[in-house]
């Protein structure tokens, strides 16, 4: 502190000119800052806030209208459960419970691989020396980068000529699916997971390691007693953020999905599209529930760990 | 005594790990390389092809036909509107997310500062599409903000918001504000605000402070929030689909429609193509400027 204030030159107290055009244009400046500052956080929250929260509160209004606010009801979630969706006839609660079905399994499987195969490379590219290590580390960055739309149509294209392929060599009738859809999801959560343990990996002091060897114990033992331990935070905070990654993906899994494995958002989009009534308001809110409650298990687990994310 | 010997012969116990790092790669290296790489470089080689009759999707002679056609009425327009959308959107995130960003990291209580940014992290963790839906009920014909407004007597009758560019430049802000200011909030938490008060003393109003040392300092911050709000926003799809209707259209758009019912495949691959090339220009770019940020800054006799 003091040393600052050495170091701030001050001009000798008769240096200064009062120039009080000046003073006052600066206080305007000041002022206008300040208005900014103030206002800034106010509509901006707002705007943040103000969609999601109305959409919830209309899903609760008692009129078929979100113009303005009629009561309460839980109506629209009654028929949301009984096979009324509005004017839309292809809309059955079976078919969105088995894909909300499918989203689930399709997470789970996708989290398990995509965590495995991540924190391995992660675990590689932290401790491990090999030739086209640097390369490898910019290939993990794309699946992030590159828009999930051209992801999407290269697999479509990827799977279609593969399907075909083998269709025709073996007689089968291979197609579109669970696989597919797993097989995408994979790809680019294998990176999320990566960025996010290698980041933990590096935070880690290796002289651990280095101890636990020089006291005797294998590389294998040293992994699990030692690495995995102290990464276990990160481990967890990348397949969570996997699994939810994978539960909202929409562009990826509308191109790779079959006939029969719809997911929620592939579900979702179709009734979204086309209107806008209190039953998909309904359906939001319970989704937006459910990500609520996903990331309130995320932080309940990480703790402060959760905010680096 | 023995604790030192084994450290010195250490080297030795390394060389297979070295090998296993390997070993560890190759699963990622593999799923990487047959499910991204591959089905990327499909694209690249079908964009170059014809596209064929009765079912075939893409057949010989090699062309390159489809650049051209995408490169041309009326294709390129959708690139330049798709180009002017995402930089309109990186700049209003920009004007919105720079002085909310500031506002969070000058929250005097760590509390303060955490409840502010998880308020903006929240939403960005919730789903997409229910996020874009929320904006198409609020610009709704009968939707709120026309009710309001109409109330107030500012308009006479529902103005049509859905399905114009002005929607699809909404909900683009909305959905990737957060974007912009993560990595903001980072830069300037670690802002010396001392500089403000030194550079004040000096003879600088707010504005010369602000703009000859607060953003110089926290340049990086706002250079790689533009990069993270632009690259999505042009590779965009859902916000146009639900938002733009046909008059938002926008790259994605034109990719998707080129592969669902009569399209044509290799159009849309070329399509593909040049969006990622524009892509990654941002990211050189990106890479080129934060490398000169950090080399102007580091010159600075200041911190």
């Amino acid at each position: 502190m003091e040393q600052t204030a050495a170091l701030t030159p001050r001009p000798a107290p008769g240096a200064i000119e009062f120039n009080q055009g000046k003073i006052a244009r600066d206080m305007l400046i000041r002022r206008i800052g300040k208005i900014g500052l103030a206002f800034n956080p106010i509509f901006a929250y707002f705007f943040l806030w103000a969609p999601i929260l109305l959409l919830v509160l209309f899903s609760f209004n008692d009129s078929r209208t979100v113009a303005t606010w009629r009561g309460f009801t839980l109506q629209w979630y009654a028929n949301v459960f009984n096979n009324v969706v509005g004017t839309e006839a292809r809309f059955s609660t079976n078919l969105m419970l088995q894909s909300f079905g499918n989203s689930i399994v399709v997470g789970i499987v996708a989290t398990i691989l995509a965590t495995t195969i991540g924190t391995m490379v992660a675990l590689s590219l932290a401790r491990g020396n090999f030739p086209g290590k640097r390369l490898l580390d910019g290939l993990l960055f794309l699946p992030v980068v590159i828009p999930e739309i051209t992801q999407g149509i290269s697999l479509l294209i990827f799977f279609n000529v593969v399907l075909d392929f083998v269709n025709q060599t073996f007689g089968t009738t291979a197609q579109l699916g669970f696989g597919s859809i797993i097989i995408g999801h994979v790809a680019f959560n294998v990176s999320y997971v990566a960025i996010v343990v290698r980041a933990r990996l590096s935070d880690m002091n290796p002289k651990l390691e280095e101890a636990a060897r020089d006291l005797g114990a294998n590389e294998w033992r040293t992994f699990w007693r030692v690495t995995f331990p102290l990464i276990v935070p990160g481990v967890i905070a990348g397949s969570l953020l996997a699994f939810t990654l994978s539960l909202d993906d929409f562009v990826i899994t509308f191109f790779v999905s079959g006939v029969g494995t719809t997911t929620l958002p592939v579900f979702v989009y179709g009734l979204l599209k086309l209107s806008v009534t209190p039953e998909i308001n309904a359906i939001s809110t319970l989704i937006l529930l459910l990500s609520t409650l996903l990331i309130g298990t995320a932080m309940l687990l990480l703790g402060r760990d959760a905010v680096k994310l | 005594m023995t604790l030192e010997m084994r450290s010195a012969g250490r080297p030795g116990i390394y060389k297979g790990e070295k090998r296993r790092g390997l070993a560890l790669a190759l699963p990622a290296m593999l799923w990487l390389g047959l499910f991204f790489i591959l089905p990327l470089l499909i694209v690249l080689v079908i964009s170059f092809l014809t596209r064929g009759t009765r079912g075939v999707q893409f057949t010989t002679p090699v062309t390159i036909e489809n650049y051209i056609d995408i490169l041309s009425f009326p294709y390129v327009d959708v690139f330049w509107e798709s180009i002017g959308i995402a930089a309109l959107t990186t700049v209003i995130c920009l004007i919105i997310g720079y002085p909310l960003a500031f506002f969070i990291a000058t929250r005097k209580s760590r509390i303060m500062q955490n409840l502010t940014l998880f308020l903006v992290i929240l939403p960005f963790w919730t789903n997409f599409l229910v996020r874009t839906y929320a904006i198409k009920v609020m610009l709704g014909a009968d939707g709120p903000l026309n009710t309001t407004l109409m109330n107030l007597g500012l308009i006479q009758e529902p103005l049509q918001l859905v399905n114009t560019q002005l929607a699809v430049l909404l909900g683009l802000t909305y959905s990737y504000l957060p974007f912009m200011v993560l990595p903001i909030y980072a830069s300037v938490e670690r802002f010396e605000f001392r500089l403000v008060e030194a550079a004040n003393d000096l003879g600088a109003n707010d504005l010369r402070a602000f703009l000859r040392v607060v953003l110089p300092l926290t340049l990086p911050g706002v250079i790689a929030g533009s990069i993270l709000v632009l690259i999505p926003t042009i590779g965009a799809y859902i916000t146009p689909d639900i938002l733009g209707g046909t008059q938002g259209l926008m790259i994605g758009n034109l990719i998707t429609t080129q592969f669902r019912g009569t399209g044509n495949w290799p159009r849309g691959s070329a399509a593909s193509m040049v969006m990622m090339l524009l892509v990654m220009l941002a990211l050189i770019g990106y890479v080129m400027m934060s490398a000169r940020a950090a080399l102007t800054n580091r010159r600075r006799p200041v911190e």
